[in-house]
């Protein structure tokens, strides 16, 4: 065990103070510090997606990353988007079109999702396809995300949401 | 699958780390750049680094500048993803962003770093064999010296470059590509992201008359750092870029110079099958990219 | 009217709370006083443990307890059969060994647990695990289920005398005889080779003993609750009744997690026993790959005789089965292979036999598809085979083979399956299935006109057709038990493992149906042996069939009791009532009603006196046991493109038709399937458990045991349905959970060798990859025609 560091993050606008030790991944630091289970781990290993958040807004693997490292940035996951009674526009369109299955990779996808769409608003099925194949599910064949994510674009270009 | 324990320090200035690294380097102390490679290996426990000199917070190592022959320099720090959509970049060395758009996915690209890709000595790393193919100058700074080192002498086996335990490396200097110039980066993987099974990078020049000069050709995921094709090489500079002679031409490698392993995703002859048709792909796009400059 | 759920495409109830990340999975369970666990394992896949050195890990500071089998004491004993051995079957030969809890003496495999660290948290309790020192000697390995057949071989349990765990013989007809008849025999060689099942969510458990009210609190991520409850009971020697198990939201399962006895359950309660603390152990992707159990490694022996005009008369199939180091789950996935052979063919005879093999591998337990795979993978090669030799189309020979549609229902076929009944086809309508997915790819028109244009450009792009069944369904049974409250809400609990496919939803929509009710407002729960009871867990894609059927029956008798408490409160006959939109209203004078909640409450009185014998309350327990599976089955077609450099797999297009009976919600129907199409293309091309010739796991990691991604996947998977509905169940219901990865390989090999069109082509062997099609396309280019078969 090293020495506590004290380390000042940002997630999802609230700034939380903790000591942590240098080695704690910050997928770690989000669920068990911060208390957000929102944010899944698969694998530990960066391959399987699971764990993306928003790190000064780009979609980043927090199981490979420090949570030392995020002294100073600001977070976003899962919890940043809406909630179950009022749930957001890319979130209602994966209930729509049964984007979700186990929904263990449910909030990794929706997090690259997020920043995917603010780049490609109106993306091609191929462009999405592409977009999530950094995320491994194993539930769904993709096909059901896919469309999700397509009628998602649909809904945010209409109501001109983010 | 927890990493083990390890001092930390976070420089703000390359002089800062520079002394951390000097002070730690020799004791097992290491170089933190995007991490992408590193922490997976530390959560395994097959890297135990005992210190780590994060160079995140360094904002004088990300960078990409032209140079005034033409070229670029780019600072070590630089995201993977950054170069890969910079317009400069694009420009100047578009053999880049190609080859980027293999390197895993955009969410690792987007916190890995272009030194990084290329300190970790990736025998299937898409960056090293384009930097040996363009001779990608690299710069290195310790506390105590400052040196340049060419891709050649850069690169020296599985995960290991000439880089020594208190050095960093700081920027990477892309030479000018030449007029007329014509560029492939082509590589086959199971999968869009995974590991590469073989790469080949391309750079020739076709003059006037269309006779090829300047070509150079290099090979990844056959041995443990990016081969030269020389003999092909050799063959095509000063000729017609047939596609008999490229075929010939790329024969000769792949008999004379090319000794690739089998591993659990392809067999020797898989192997020398995609050398000899990826290469032949790789010779033709970049005659037909450099024939259509003039 | 009364509005009907069942078959309705209705959003999820679930989804709110996956989609906000509010769902809680293992790693979410907490206690303040919780300690973490981590499991030192085996490097070596077989070898002699002489001592393990714990005093360095005591020392770190956080570690509060190192265990290994020796404090386990009298608690240290194999876990029970978990499926027993089916004796009926005369000549069965049968050895059990099932898994340890923490090795003593012998290594087994890779990954068996050899001690077990507590600490503050998992970060100190993995550096605990790097200096605990294991003096061990390796032995030679059982890797290759053939060799270990050999009088020589090295011996996985050396007390048995032999690596031979059990040995089935069936017959149907007489094949020796028939052999001697047929125009045509031909034999071919078949391996399938190991796969995981890959579930995002690893395995997690968290046991909370608590001294001072004897009672123990299970959280586990397990396909059984009720299962996990009974073992941990038996192990422990605690009631049931203060055994609690509880699932929360479940990352997939897709069948390993349906193990109990597992050595990270028991050691967990142990240590929880032992320290009275909560103890919570998470695996990890690593472990997940060496500790946890896979599937799939086969290597058929197999004929095929018939006469030429394309007739099938009879096959038969020995092959041999890996099931680890150890066979808890004795012989379902053989049984299931025996039983998806000759699947929806009409083939007189068929002689089956296996004999399944010890090695020093991971414990192999069922997987999606679960052995089915298999049989349909041998069957649907050998018509291939047949139809090259004939010189004749795939789908001729497999419509001329086809049980026909008339066929008298149901169908005995006289081999014993997976639940010890014999196999019956309930229902269907083969031919059609055929001709609907010919109908849907474009099958002629592919063949006549399409094919032949892009051959000439060069393009190496095939089509491939292939049918199979799926046994789902299976007993013993499940229940339910379902409450109308003073809130007008409907809870539904049931115990049984839920890990995506819907359960929150179309168990309500069954429910809703009955009761009058929204869907929204019946509380589905699955995971807590608190609440109800009785059942036994997810697994041969039963939940629909059974649990579906479970909860209709029980709904019906709630509804028996609205219906009789609301015609006393009206005073009015019960024909004359109308349940819906969570009220009970009278027919004809809609004006008058009650809303469910007042008619609970009313039926449940606080004061007052009831009649006698009256059951206070709107609530009702019941069960449903089926009298063997239903069979569901279908067709899948793709056309495919090789890459000539890469030998990587484009799709141009992919159907599936299925026929799962009556649908209870079409859009979860057809999720259902495109995972498991996912899962049976990783099967094909992917995924591969690689063990060196020590047994050793060469790729065990996801950097290189790939999972299909999106881009691996065909751009579309089309979905056609029939619907026969099963007469076996009120319902009509038959399980698909499994179906998608089924037919998957056999597709593959046959649509990639109609790409090549290379008489000496022909595979045999799967998963393949890029680099074996590239060797086995260059063999056959050097081969002479003939000399395929």
């Amino acid at each position: 065990m090293s020495d506590l560091m004290d380390i000042k993050v940002t997630v999802n606008g609230t700034v939380y103070q903790r000591s942590v030790e240098p080695r704690m991944l910050l997928s770690d630091f989000i669920r068990f510090e911060i208390g957000l289970g929102g944010t899944h781990v698969g694998c530990e290993h960066g391959v399987c997606g699971t764990c993306t958040i928003l790190f000064d807004g780009q979609p980043q693997r927090s199981c490979i990353t420090f949570a030392v490292q995020a002294d100073g940035h600001s977070i976003e996951t899962v919890e940043s988007l809406g909630t179950p009674e009022k749930m957001n526009p890319l979130q209602e369109a994966f209930q729509e079109k049964h984007g979700a299955q186990c929904g263990f990779c449910t909030p990794g996808i929706l997090m690259t999702m997020k920043a995917f769409l603010k780049e490609n608003p109106h993306p091609t099925e191929e462009e999405i396809r592409e977009g999530i194949d950094g995320n491994l599910c194993r539930c769904t064949g993709y096909q059901n995300i896919i469309e999700s994510v397509k009628l998602a674009s649909e809904k945010m270009s209409h109501s001109g949401s983010k | 699958m927890k990493p083990a324990s390890f001092a930390y320090f976070s420089p703000k200035s390359l002089d800062e780390a520079l002394a951390n690294i000097a002070e730690v380097g020799d004791d097992g102390g290491k170089i933190l750049a995007g991490g992408q490679s590193l922490v997976p290996a530390m959560n395994f426990r097959m890297a135990q680094p005992t210190a780590l000199v994060d160079l995140n917070e360094i904002q004088e190592l990300f960078y990409i500048k032209p140079t005034d022959t033409g070229g670029l320099v780019i600072g070590a720090m630089t995201r993977d993803r950054t170069v890969e959509l910079d317009s400069l970049v694009k420009k100047r060395a578009p053999i880049i962003p190609e080859c980027l758009y293999w390197m895993a996915h955009p969410t690792i690209r987007n916190r890995g770093t272009f030194g990084g890709a290329l300190a970790h000595s990736d025998p299937a790393g898409q960056l090293p064999v384009v930097a040996v193919v363009m001779n990608f100058n690299f710069h290195i700074q310790s506390k105590d010296a400052d040196r340049w080192s060419g891709a050649d002498d850069f690169f020296v086996s599985v995960y290991t470059t000439c880089l020594e335990a208190d050095e960093i490396l700081t920027g990477i200097e892309v030479p000018a590509m030449t007029k007329m110039s014509g560029y492939s980066y082509k590589q086959v993987s199971r999968q869009t992201g995974e590991s590469a099974l073989l790469g080949v990078a391309t750079l020739l020049s076709l003059d006037d008359a269309g006779i090829v000069k300047d070509c150079r050709i290099a090979y990844m995921g056959v041995a443990e750092k990016p081969v030269m094709a020389m003999e092909a090489m050799a063959m095509l500079n000063g000729n017609q870029p047939s596609d008999e002679l490229i075929t010939e031409a790329i024969e000769a490698t792949v008999k004379g110079e090319l000794d690739p392993g089998a591993d659990i995703h392809a067999s020797v002859e898989y192997r020398l099958h995609l050398a000899r048709t990826l290469g032949a792909a790789s010779v033709k796009e970049a005659v037909i990219r450099a024939a259509k400059q003039e | 009217m009364e509005k009907k759920f069942l078959g309705q495409r209705i959003k999820r109830n679930e989804d709110p709370r996956i989609l906000t990340g509010r769902a809680k999975y293992m790693a979410d369970i907490t206690y303040h006083n919780m300690l973490h666990a981590a499991f030192l394992r085996s490097d070596y896949p077989h070898a002699k443990l002489n001592s393990v050195d714990i005093s360095a890990a005591l020392e770190i500071p956080g570690v509060i307890a190192v265990y290994t089998a020796e404090d386990l004491g009298d608690l240290w004993h194999p876990g029970p059969v978990l499926v027993p051995a089916p004796h009926s079957i005369p000549g069965i030969k049968a050895n059990s060994r099932t898994q340890i809890p923490i090795v003593k003496d012998i290594i087994h495999h890779q990954g068996e647990v050899i001690a077990m660290v507590v600490a503050e948290n998992r970060y100190i309790a993995e550096d605990a695990l790097a200096v605990i020192i294991v003096d061990s000697d390796p032995l030679p390995a059982v890797e290759n289920i053939e060799d270990a057949l050999k009088p020589d071989s090295p011996l996985v349990h050396e007390e048995l005398g032999t690596n031979l765990a059990t040995y089935v013989r069936q017959e149907r007809g007489n094949f020796a005889e028939i052999k001697t008849k047929a125009d045509y025999v031909l034999q071919q060689r078949f391996v399938m080779d190991r796969g995981g099942a890959g579930a995002m969510e690893n395995r997690g458990f968290c046991a909370n003993w608590e001294e001072d009210s004897q009672q123990l609190t299970i959280h586990c991520n397990t396909q059984s609750p009720s299962g996990l409850r009974n073992s941990m009971a038996a192990w422990f020697g605690i009631p049931e009744q203060r055994v609690r198990v509880v699932v929360p939201f479940v990352g997939g399962a897709f069948g390993p997690k349906v193990m109990t006895n597992q050595p990270e359950e028991v050691l967990c309660t142990f240590a929880s026993i032992k320290l009275n603390r909560p103890i919570k152990w998470l695996e990890d992707r690593s472990e997940n790959f060496i500790g946890t159990t896979a599937e799939r490694m086969q290597v058929h022996d197999c004929e095929i005789t018939f006469n030429k005009d394309g007739k099938v008369l009879g096959i038969r199939d020995s092959f041999l089965y890996d099931t680890g180091a150890f066979n808890p789950y004795t012989a379902t996935i053989p049984l299931n292979t025996q039983t998806h052979t000759t699947g929806l063919y009409n083939i007189p005879v068929f002689l089956t036999e296996f004999t399944s093999v010890f090695t020093n591998k991971m414990i192999v337990s069922p997987v999606r598809g679960a052995g089915r795979t298999y049989g349909v993978f041998v069957m649907e090669r050998m018509l291939d085979m047949v139809a090259r030799q004939l010189d004749q189309d795939p789908t001729y020979i497999r419509e001329i083979n086809l049980i026909p549609a008339d066929a008298k229902f149901p169908l005995e076929t006289g081999i014993i399956a997976q639940d010890f009944a014999q196999f019956v086809l309930d229902s269907g309508n083969y031919p059609a299935v055929l001709k609907k997915a010919k109908d849907m790819i474009g099958y002629d028109d592919f063949k006549k006109n399409i094919q032949p244009k892009l051959r000439a450009e060069g393009k190496f792009i095939g089509i491939g057709l292939v049918l199979f069944t799926e046994n789902t369904g299976v007993g013993p049974y499940e229940g339910a038990k379902i409450t109308v409250g003073n809130s007008g809400k409907v809870f539904a609990s049931s115990i049984y493992g839920t890990q995506g496919q819907g359960h929150f939803t179309v168990f309500a929509q069954i429910v809703a149906d009955q009761i009058g009710c929204r869907v929204e407002d019946v509380i589905v729960e699955t995971g807590d042996t608190d609440k109800f009871a009785w059942g036994t867990g997810t697994f041969a894609s039963r939940g629909a069939t059974v649990l579906g059927n479970a909860y209709h029956h029980t709904a019906k008798l709630v509804r028996a009791k609205i219906l009789a408490t609301a015609s006393r409160l009206f005073n009015v006959p019960e024909d004359e009532l109308e349940l819906g939109d969570g009220v009970v209203r009278i027919a004809d004078v809609p004006e008058k009603f009650i809303k469910m909640g007042d008619l609970a409450t009313k039926a449940n009185p606080m004061r007052g006196t009831i009649k006698p014998g009256t059951e206070p309350g709107l609530e009702a327990t019941g069960f449903y046991a089926p009298p063997y599976g239903a069979t569901a089955y279908g067709a899948a077609a793709a056309i495919l493109e090789v890459d000539p450099i890469s030998f990587n797999i484009k799709f141009h297009k992919f159907v599936f038709v299925d026929d799962c009976g009556t649908v209870i919600n079409p859009m979860i129907l057809d999720g259902q399937l495109h995972g498991g199409i996912q899962m049976g293309i990783g099967n094909s091309y992917f995924e591969k458990l690689v063990y060196d010739e020590n047994a050793q796991l060469l790729n065990g990691s996801l950097m290189d045991y790939l999972i299909p991604r999106a881009t691996d996947m065909p751009s579309k998977m089309e979905i056609g349905h029939l619907n026969t509905p099963s007469p076996l169940n009120p319902l009509g219901i038959k399980g698909v959970g499994e179906s998608g990865t089924i037919p998957i390989p056999p597709l593959y090999c046959q649509a990639i060798e109609d790409a090549f069109n290379l008489p000496g082509l022909f595979i045999s062997e799967v998963p393949l990859s890029p680099s074996v099609v590239y060797q086995l396309v260059e063999n056959a280019k050097s081969k002479k025609q003939g000399e395929l078969l």
